[in-house]
């Protein structure tokens, strides 16, 4: 299986469609393929019918959180009248995005894994993802979960609901900035409001 | 021809939305239900005893694993894996050691991969025994089955107990090998246990194949297409119950697989009968790999000197590591950032994947079946909710 080849059978039969190719430093050598959200079902299809990559095994997401890259650059300036150079460290801000890696493997021609990636545009607002499980139907449960535990929506998914946490719960647990609270298991005790319901309920039923 | 007048019951609950009158009835499986092999509830709606729709619900046993792998350094999470399936502890150790070795490029000494495979074939023989005693006592065969497997399984946990020191959590590899090697005599009464396995499997067989109430209740019911076991990424014997060839100490001849001569058990009709004796046989070619390996088994060291226990920290990159656990494919997904810690932990439970079906199996069954259908799935709840 050769990354480069399938790159380019892709972008030869899916009009218009970016990818990247993603290089892994580690020993492990498993590149991964990153596709534009636009075109991701398109090439998704293209992956099972026509490369036969017909078993998606893992989908998992991952968060890339905003982070400040400083690099130290030497500058020209002039000081006191003579030029100099001048050390200066330029920040530059990386904007942050979360991410869907689908494990690609073919049960036929036995290969694999090729990871897919989908990145969404920031942490916030622009959390959506076109959804893999009309692809793949594995992905339900597992695009489910990282709905629940990093937020990202996959559009077009068929039941899209919290799948590990309960309905009520609001943030997004796997997310690199979670908070979590100091006690889980807090439950407001019977004082204020809720005593005074309670010693109203007693009085009107005697006490029983 | 004069049709009756029966009086009319005014429903119970709201008609169907498509104008029917059917009278469908929501129940709720579980959390305490005792076939749902722990914390697990599935929400049915019946029309009289039929299936007509039926949601999971998971989460009850969620303690967000991953989170806490990835505040762990990498040593370190090895305990914890255990705990996911808490049944085949051998088999989870292994997988993520294997992701990590991947991601870091070491290499696992001959003596350490025959320990892995005997011990992991070991694991399947327990996994699967108890598998069959449980499904059994699910379907209404009380006692005696379970108890006969659970007999089978305390010799295996005798074996396990001698060598690690412990019965269930095991914690046995390291990266780069096992944490012990053989105490003395091990050997001989893993070979004992090994010749006398076959001895457990003929009785059962007997007692329980040909059963004709075993085979009403299981053949045909929860039939899974071929197709469809590929596209939802079954794995393990639920995939193999279905006809896909499909076991990854072939595919991916990770460890010394490559050098034993067994063979892939498949199944022709994928109904919960297959997935029964896919079991069965499995165990028997489980049988074959044990018996070379403790035939060929080197000496040498058990764990690959160069690697630090301590103080590991992987290059940055990732990898994906997997191997057969007896439920099918265990993935560990790694992200190194170069700290001590991983920057991303993903375990792929083959428990929660092959509970994706659950509703396609059992929809016009009985309500009887989903509990057949349930048990021949086999999942443990500590991998489903992590």
């Amino acid at each position: 299986m050769n990354l480069e080849t399938i790159k380019s059978e892709i972008e030869a039969s899916v009009p218009g469609c970016r990818l990247e190719i993603v290089s892994n430093p580690s020993p492990s050598g498993q590149h991964s393929l990153l596709v534009g959200p636009d075109h991701a079902v398109a090439v998704a299809t293209f992956l099972r019918d026509s490369a036969r990559f017909d078993y998606c095994s893992n989908v998992t997401g991952v968060d890339w959180p905003p982070k400040e890259l400083s690099e130290k650059i030497k500058v020209k300036k002039i000081v006191d009248g003579v030029e100099k150079d001048v050390d200066e460290v330029r920040k530059t801000s990386v904007p942050g995005y979360l991410e869907a890696v689908y494990h690609l493997f073919s049960v036929e021609l036995r290969e694999g894994p090729l990871p897919l990636r989908m990145r969404t545009q920031d942490r916030e607002a622009g959390v959506h993802l076109p959804s893999l499980t009309p692809v793949w139907r594995s992905a339900e449960f597992q695009e489910r979960e990282i709905f629940d535990l990093f937020g990202i929506v996959f559009d077009g998914h068929p039941d899209l609901r919290r799948i590990l946490m309960w309905d009520g719960f609001v943030d997004h647990p796997m997310r690199r900035d979670y908070v979590d609270p100091d006690d889980y298991e807090y439950e407001p005790t019977a004082h204020d409001q809720v005593l005074q319901r309670a010693n109203q309920h007693l009085n009107q039923t005697g006490g029983q | 021809m004069s049709t009756l007048a029966y009086p009319t019951v005014p429903p119970i609950l709201e008609p169907a939305v498509d104008g029917s009158e059917d009278q469908l009835l929501e129940i709720s499986m579980g959390p305490q239900h005792p076939s749902t092999h722990g914390v697990f509830r599935m929400n049915v709606v019946l029309d009289g005893e039929r299936v007509v729709k039926l949601k999971p619900i998971f989460g009850y046993l969620h303690r967000n694993h991953e989170k806490i792998a990835e505040n762990e350094t990498y040593l370190g999470s090895m305990p914890y894996t255990d705990r996911l399936d808490y049944l085949c502890s051998i088999t989870n150790n292994w997988g993520y050691a294997l992701a990590v070795e991947k991601l870091a490029g070491i290499q696992v000494p001959e003596r350490a991969e025959y320990l892995r495979v005997i011990t992991g074939e070991l694991t399947r023989l327990q996994n699967h025994s108890c598998l069959l005693g449980f499904l059994l006592q699910d379907m209404g065969a009380s006692g005696t089955p379970l108890m006969y497997a659970f007999r089978e399984r305390e010799k295996v946990l005798d074996l396990l107990e001698a060598l690690t020191g412990s019965r269930m959590m095991c914690n046995y590899m390291r990266f780069g090998g096992c944490r012990t090697d053989l105490p003395a005599g091990w050997l001989d009464e893993a070979k004992k246990f090994v010749q006398e396995f076959p001895r457990f499997l003929d009785e059962f067989e007997n007692l329980l194949v040909s059963n004709e109430v075993l085979m009403e209740r299981t053949q045909g019911i929860g039939v899974m297409s071929k197709e469809l076991a590929i596209n939802a990424a079954m794995s393990g014997p639920m995939a193999r119950a279905s006809g896909v060839n499909y076991d990854i100490r072939k595919v991916d001849h990770y460890s010394i697989y490559d050098r034993f001569s067994f063979l892939v058990p498949l199944g022709d009709h994928g109904d919960v009968y297959d997935r029964y004796m896919i079991r069965f046989l499995e165990m028997r070619e489980s049988l074959k790999i044990l018996n070379e390996a403790m035939r060929d088994i080197p000496e040498g060291p058990i764990v690959d000197p160069k690697t630090k226990p301590r103080g590991f920290r992987p290059k940055p990159g990732e990898a994906y590591g997997r191997i057969e656990s007896p439920k099918g494919e265990l993935g560990f997904y790694l992200i190194s950032d170069g700290s001590p810690n991983p920057y991303r932990y993903r375990v792929r439970p083959p428990s929660l994947i092959n509970l994706t079906v659950l509703e396609d199996l059992c929809l016009g069954q009985n309500v009887a079946d989903v509990v057949a259908i349930l048990g021949s799935v086999d999942i443990v709840l500590g991998e489903v909710d992590r």
